[in-house]
């Protein structure tokens, strides 16, 4: 996969096409450890991408500090945002923890429309990407590529590690019961907690890059259809499978991208995905090719 | 001109009685959401967009079939409740055996596709509705004005929740209705038909949402995405009223007006966020909300 994306500017694609879909991949695998392996539904995921976002443009613009600096700032107050936020969403399970998740996001965004340094509905534009570590000039197309892939492997690789650690495997026992993950003596809360703020914070990783790479922050990425949106990159994708919000971000941003001419058929078309996803297509494509993969091997002889 | 705590009392009144309004819409749509949760144990996201439908099913039986408002407020809630029930024979009913949030996850996604199915027709500018000669004018009560047309929306908003209340908490119907919520197979087992329950429920809680539109028609214009910011607010007050109670989401729908009104006097930037933090604060220091018990 990091070949593919490595070699993606060279084959004609058009790399600010390419750090999008890296920066909602990123996104994606972020929400995809919350849902997939702790089985937690947030539906206020925007915030910590725009708030992210917003705190790393400001850095970056009014403070003016170096790209990596601005970065961090912001993946730091999201990671502070998703400390809060997990501390009061986890006291309820299921279904009130989207609704709880989704009112602190849509608090945020009303907070973030009246905050004087976000500049209301306009966002904070002509954010300088800068120089990163002094050395890399990021106006250079290639370099800022090059830079958002460093990101985005380096988010996989997070995620990658902590699914496969002992804390991803008292996750999943919490997710499929959770009386008998406390009974074991783990503290089912605080495992829940600290998968919340790894996932926010590799949100707010993806967020501050994308304020980067488009040089502006605004109030669409704080906005509870974003949050929808990252919710169906990972059902579409596939929960719980390492690649599939991946596959996900792919197929939503192309298809955003080719329907953006057509206006509210990009609405109309999500919805219709979401709910052909739900009655049909549960595992998604990523889980629907593994599936397939194994009646394969598991056909004698095949 | 008399003020009261440094703010005159027509802006407080005026406050107060929008307010009202909102809250007599929150109470209804929360309740739907709370009746629909109880048996289906499904948070129904397109509860906006059918509250949408209605106001609109209102505007066109005015403008395409010349039906006012009174019949309206009788057809809206049946034609959009009818599409309730067909969505939840054809969809939801087979997402019972699953995790819960499955049936969050489609709501949402058919909350989407009936706004941008809207929003393509008529695009995002409201469609005014006018309000029906016998309500138009209003009192003065010396210290306010209250147009009728308000009025009416508290005392029908609150005539509607307390019926409700009435026939699930005082009526055989709604004792076969809270038994199932307790116990689906064991009601089943006593000759009850439950899954057909389940869809009269369901279509009932629509219903009640687009009469909330229908009446809602004249005050708000009636807009594609009138229900999709809304809902996210009914969600927070069913969060600090707690679902366990029917009688908890009509108080705590009007109080959270009442209090939204205020602070529009007091702090009005805060108005906006106001129910949010009170949810906060509510999960702090009572997680299963005001009324609610933990299950």
């Amino acid at each position: 996969m990091a070949v593919l994306f490595a070699v993606a500017p060279w084959v004609g694609l058009y790399p600010v096409f390419v750090m999008k879909v890296l920066c909602f991949a990123l996104f994606a695998c972020a929400f995809n450890l919350l849902i997939g392996f702790g089985g937690l539904l947030s539906f206020g995921h925007a915030m910590f991408l725009g708030t992210a976002g917003y705190v790393s443009a400001h850095a970056a613009k009014e403070w003016g500090l170096p790209p990596e600096l601005a970065i961090l700032a912001g993946t730091a107050a999201s990671a502070a945002l998703g400390v809060v936020t997990g501390l009061i969403a986890i006291r309820r399970q299921g279904i009130y923890f989207a609704m709880i998740t989704l009112a602190i996001a849509q608090m945020m965004f009303f907070f973030y429309l009246q905050a004087p340094f976000t500049h209301g509905e306009d966002g904070i534009q002509a954010v300088p990407r800068g120089r990163l570590f002094g050395v890399l000039d990021l106006s250079q197309p290639m370099a800022m590529y090059y830079t958002v892939l460093a990101i985005f492997l380096f988010g996989f690789l997070v995620v990658y590690r902590a699914i496969h650690s002992p804390f991803g495997q008292v996750l999943k026992a919490i997710r499929e019961n959770e009386p008998r993950a406390i009974s074991l003596g783990y503290d089912a809360e605080r495992y829940k907690l600290l998968a919340f703020v790894l996932s926010a914070t590799l949100s707010g990783l993806a967020g501050a890059t994308k304020a980067l790479v488009f040089q502006l922050a605004s109030l669409t990425d704080v906005h509870w259809t974003m949050s929808g949106e990252v919710v169906l990159m990972v059902l579409l994708g596939g929960m719980g499978t390492i690649f599939g919000p991946v596959v996900g971000a792919l197929v939503i941003i192309t298809l955003e991208n080719y329907l953006a001419p057509f206006g509210q058929w990009v609405t109309i078309i999500t919805g219709l995905i979401f709910v052909v996803c739900v009655l049909a297509f549960r595992r998604g494509i990523v889980g629907e090719f593994a599936a397939w993969m194994e009646r394969r091997r598991a056909r004698p002889g095949g | 001109m008399t003020e009261i705590l440094g703010v005159p009392t027509q802006a407080l009144f005026g406050q107060l009685l929008i307010g009202l309004i909102n809250g007599s819409f929150y109470a209804m749509l929360s309740l739907g959401l709370a009746v629909i949760f109880g048996l289906l144990n499904i948070i129904n996201f397109t509860h906006g967009a059918q509250y949408m439908m209605g106001a609109f099913a209102a505007w066109f039986l005015l403008n395409k079939a010349g039906i006012g408002y009174w019949w309206s407020l009788l057809i809206a809630p049946l034609a959009v409740g009818l599409t309730g029930v067909v969505v939840e024979r054809t969809m939801l009913a087979r997402l019972y055996k699953l995790d819960h949030l499955y049936g969050l996850l489609l709501t949402f996604g058919l909350a989407l596709v009936i706004q941008g199915v809207f929003r393509n027709e008529f695009g995002a500018s409201g469609l005014p509705y006018r309000i029906p000669e016998e309500l138009t004018g209003g009192y003065n009560l010396g210290f306010m004005f209250l147009p009728k047309y308000r009025a009416w929306v508290i005392v029908a908003s609150v005539v509607v929740c307390l019926a409700t209340w009435y026939v699930i908490e005082r009526t055989k119907l709604g004792a076969y209705l809270r038994a199932a919520t307790e116990n689906p197979a064991l009601v089943q087992s006593f000759g009850v038909n439950v899954p057909r329950m389940i869809t009269l429920t369901y279509g009932f809680g629509v219903g009640l949402a687009a009469l909330a539109g229908v009446m809602a028609a004249p005050i708000y214009q009636v807009n594609p995405l009138m229900g999709a910011d809304l809902i996210i607010v009914v969600f927070a007050v069913v969060v600090i009223g707690g679902m366990g109670s029917i009688m908890g989401s009509i108080v705590t729908g009007f109080l959270l007006g009442i209090v939204e009104g205020l602070t529009k006097v007091f702090y009005p930037e805060a108005s906006n966020t106001v129910i949010f933090v009170i949810m906060v604060i509510v999960l702090i220091l009572r997680p299963a909300g005001l009324f609610g018990r933990e299950r």
